[in-house]
């Protein structure tokens, strides 16, 4: 029902927005070559004979970490103002869900 | 196209609630169905105190004893406690902002319909070959063993209430941090708004663990999984620690809005600004973040060793500082006001030592080793009574009389809530106070009856009649209601005469439309501040004009009636050929439902500013 979401920018703001959109692109292009990178580099961890398991999963599960931090900062603008309580949400998700594995893991062990 | 004040037939109005998005309405529905609700629990806890008044009775019998308990248990808690604190938001929150409605008044609904179909269900349990009775916990080892329907019936009834909760709780979370008037910032809120705030980000987190908890039941019981049968390699105690996640945050659920009801008429009733608004701020947010650290003190005799036991004692233990500093902040709000003893004013005012000796109870449970002794005995069960009853039912019926007004315009009668309250409090203390010794003295809990001569007579004979006191004090409600409803005389817009926040500037009950002009909000006590420079309404944000309100819909109601269907086929799967055609029946009418809500374009309609003014003219009370 709200309506109050865009307000159409005036025409003067066309050639900053247009650079700015440029830059995001540059961005996102970025972003999406590395992000291929490192997938490439988890299936070459996985296949690679000279790694045990003890070491390519940690990896695989800290290139996850970034990969999710790239689609959330660079393809979903957390990054913009505004997505400050969706950021305070997801971290004190994040948290909260980390300290119950981690109490699972440490101390607990069901 | 405006409802406005029209006179309509009965089947008029039953479509009218049917089909409503208004949180107004929503919340009425709230209160009676979580009202019917909360008489059968309290109906159940009679039976559960006249089997209990002496020893060895034979009331009911053992096996069905242990429904009652299970059922009373479950629907207090998820039937009747948590509905009622939705009610309370839905009523108030909105208003409170100075917003038109929640954020998703489609989902309002949906939240509504599918709590109030899961409660059905879980309670048809009773006459389709018994109902759950393995107690609210519903421990794996327990359930898995158990012979009828009862814990399917659990299993899928809360799993369909649960759904409409979580739905009611991002609702909330969405309407507070987007549907804000101007000038509201975060620390204008009201403290109710802030603790429905808190609430629903609780919920947010923590029905998740629930559900996933509640699918592991499902396949072990009604698909042949085995998470938790440790025979075929699964493992019990996975399910108490998934119950628990959810279960503690739960009890914040519950305490955060009846701390919010209270501190708003401790504020009103002093007729004295909340005493350290930004403390209390402070310890509900961090009331709510520890309460995710703390699940593992209902599993201390587990076995889950010294360590664990230690840092979730001390963990537990924690939280009492930010309770204490809600407990001293309430003091210091009465200290120098100028009191007004009105039925939630008392209310209030037992709510702190009938809390505080639940805190002080609480705290000694989770002393670990002590725990040992009060395990599973009456203490615990006296325990949380103490804090569920006289923290969060005190709330419930204070807010309720407060806000009763608001939701129906008409005051219900003082003298009577008076009667309600000393009849209840006395049999709130009657009951559960002797519990504690009860417990020490090594009565198990969930145990059907107890034997002569172990010294428990006495004690359980009090509980009994303690009981019937509070019985007689919702009788006396129930009375004052009727009375209210047919004689009550209309009032205007602060009946209470000294309301402070924005839903006491609004006509009883609120239009439709909430405020004709969005309020300037020009700080906390919104309302307070213009009464005090002498204006008689609020300062409008935005100019008089046509109002965008959103379109009725039944496809909540059938989308939750989709559900309902389904569960009852895939309860019987196994049993009848009929069971799965009717469960992905009933599936099939919600997806298409959510189908055609989908595909259908509803644009709403506008309430135009003559008759908005008109409405103005008539419905204002000032
Ligand atoms: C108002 C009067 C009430 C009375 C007289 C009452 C009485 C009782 C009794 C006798 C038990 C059984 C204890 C046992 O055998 O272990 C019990 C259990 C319980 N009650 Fe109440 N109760 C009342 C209100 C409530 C309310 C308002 C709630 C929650 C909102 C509640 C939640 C529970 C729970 C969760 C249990 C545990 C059930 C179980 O062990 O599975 N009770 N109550
Ligand atoms: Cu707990």
């Amino acid at each position: 029902m709200a309506n109050h979401t865009h307000v159409q920018n005036p025409k003067v703001d066309v050639q900053y927005r247009r650079k700015k959109n440029a830059e995001e692109m540059k961005h996102q292009i970025v972003s999406f070559t590395l992000m291929i990178f490192l997938t490439l580099i988890a299936f070459f961890a996985v296949g690679y004979e000279g790694f045990s398991a003890w070491f390519s999963v940690p990896f695989i599960l800290l290139l996850a970490v970034v990969q999710v931090i790239f689609q959330l900062y660079y393809f979903m603008h957390m990054s913009h103002k505004g997505h400050e309580l969706p950021a305070l949400f997801i971290y004190g998700g994040v948290v909260v869900a980390f300290v119950t594995i981690w109490a699972f893991l440490t101390v607990v062990w069901i | 196209m405006s409802t406005l004040a029209r006179k309509k037939g009965v089947g008029a109005v039953i479509w009218d609630y049917l089909t409503t998005v208004d949180h107004k309405k929503i919340a009425i529905l709230y209160l009676i169905a979580g009202g019917v609700f909360f008489l059968l629990g309290g109906l159940e806890a009679m039976i559960i105190r006249i089997q209990l008044a002496v020893p060895n009775n034979d009331f009911i019998s053992a096996g069905f004893y242990n429904e009652v308990l299970t059922m009373h248990g479950t629907t207090m808690i998820f039937l009747a406690a948590m509905p009622l604190v939705f009610a309370m938001m839905n009523a108030v929150v909105p208003i409170q902002i100075g917003a038109r409605d929640v954020a998703f008044p489609f989902l309002n609904s949906l939240g509504f319909w599918l709590f109030f179909f899961g409660g059905v269900f879980l309670n048809l349990s009773w006459f389709l070959g018994g109902a759950p009775d393995a107690g609210w916990t519903s421990y794996a080892s327990l359930s898995l063993a158990s012979p009828t329907h009862g814990i399917d019936f659990y299993v899928l009834g809360l799993q369909i209430s649960g759904l409409g909760t979580l739905i009611g709780g991002i609702n909330f979370l969405v309407t507070i941090i987007n549907m804000r008037a101007p000038g509201m910032t975060y620390m204008r809120m009201p403290m109710f708004t802030w603790a429905t705030f808190v609430t629903s980000a609780l919920i947010l987190f923590a029905f998740p663990p629930l559900t996933v908890g509640l699918i592991f039941m499902m396949m072990d019981r009604l698909f042949g999984g085995n998470f938790f049968d440790p025979a075929l390699g699964g493992n019990t105690i996975i399910w108490e620690h998934l119950f628990w996640i959810f279960g503690h945050p739960e009890v914040y659920i519950l305490v955060l809005p009846a701390f919010g009801i209270f501190s708003e008429i401790f504020a009103t009733f002093s007729r004295k600004r909340l005493f350290g608004y930004s403390s209390m701020v402070f310890a509900t947010v961090l009331i709510g973040f520890l309460g995710f650290m703390v699940w593992a003190h209902h599993m201390f005799t587990v076995g889950m060793g010294p360590i664990a036991n230690a840092i979730f004692a001390v963990a537990t233990m924690a939280i009492a500082v930010p309770t204490g500093i809600k407990i001293f902040n309430w003091l210091f709000t009465m200290w120098g006001g100028s009191i007004r003893f009105t039925t939630p004013m008392m209310y209030a005012v037992a709510f702190i030592p009938s809390f505080v000796i639940g805190g002080v109870t609480g705290v000694m449970n989770a002393t670990a080793a002590a725990d040992y002794q009060y395990h599973d005995s009456y203490f615990v069960v006296a325990h949380f009574h103490y804090v569920i009853v006289g923290g969060v039912v005190f709330a419930l019926l204070a807010g309720a009389h407060y806000w009763w007004p608001k939701m129906f315009g008409k005051m219900l009668d003082e003298k009577l809530g008076k009667v309600t309250f000393w009849l209840f409090f006395i049999g709130f203390h009657l009951t559960f106070f002797i519990q504690h010794f009860l417990g020490l003295m090594g009565m198990p809990r969930r145990v059907f009856t107890f034997l002569p001569g172990q010294g428990f007579e006495t004690g359980n004979m009090i509980s009994t009649v303690g009981a019937f006191f509070m019985a007689a004090g919702t009788v006396v409600l129930l009375a004052n209601v009727v009375i209210t409803t047919v004689k009550g005389k209309r009032v205007g817009n602060d009946p209470w005469e000294d309301g402070r926040t924005l839903e006491w500037a609004v006509s009883s009950p609120a239009p439709e439309y909430n405020f004709a002009q969005t309020p300037l909000v020009r700080g906390l006590d919104a309302y307070w501040i213009e009464k005090m420079e002498g204006k008689k309404g609020l300062t409008p944000a935005e100019p008089l004009g046509d109002i965008h309100m959103p379109n009725p819909s039944i496809l909540p109601f059938v989308i939750s009636l989709g559900l309902f269907v389904s569960a009852f086929g895939f309860l019987f799967h196994q049993d009848h050929a009929w069971g799965t055609p009717v469960g992905v029946f009933g599936l099939i009418i919600t997806l298409g439902a959510m189908f055609f809500r989908s595909i259908i374009d509803d644009h709403g309609f506008h309430i135009h500013k003559e008759e908005v003014m008109e409405a103005e003219k008539k419905g204002a009370g000032a």
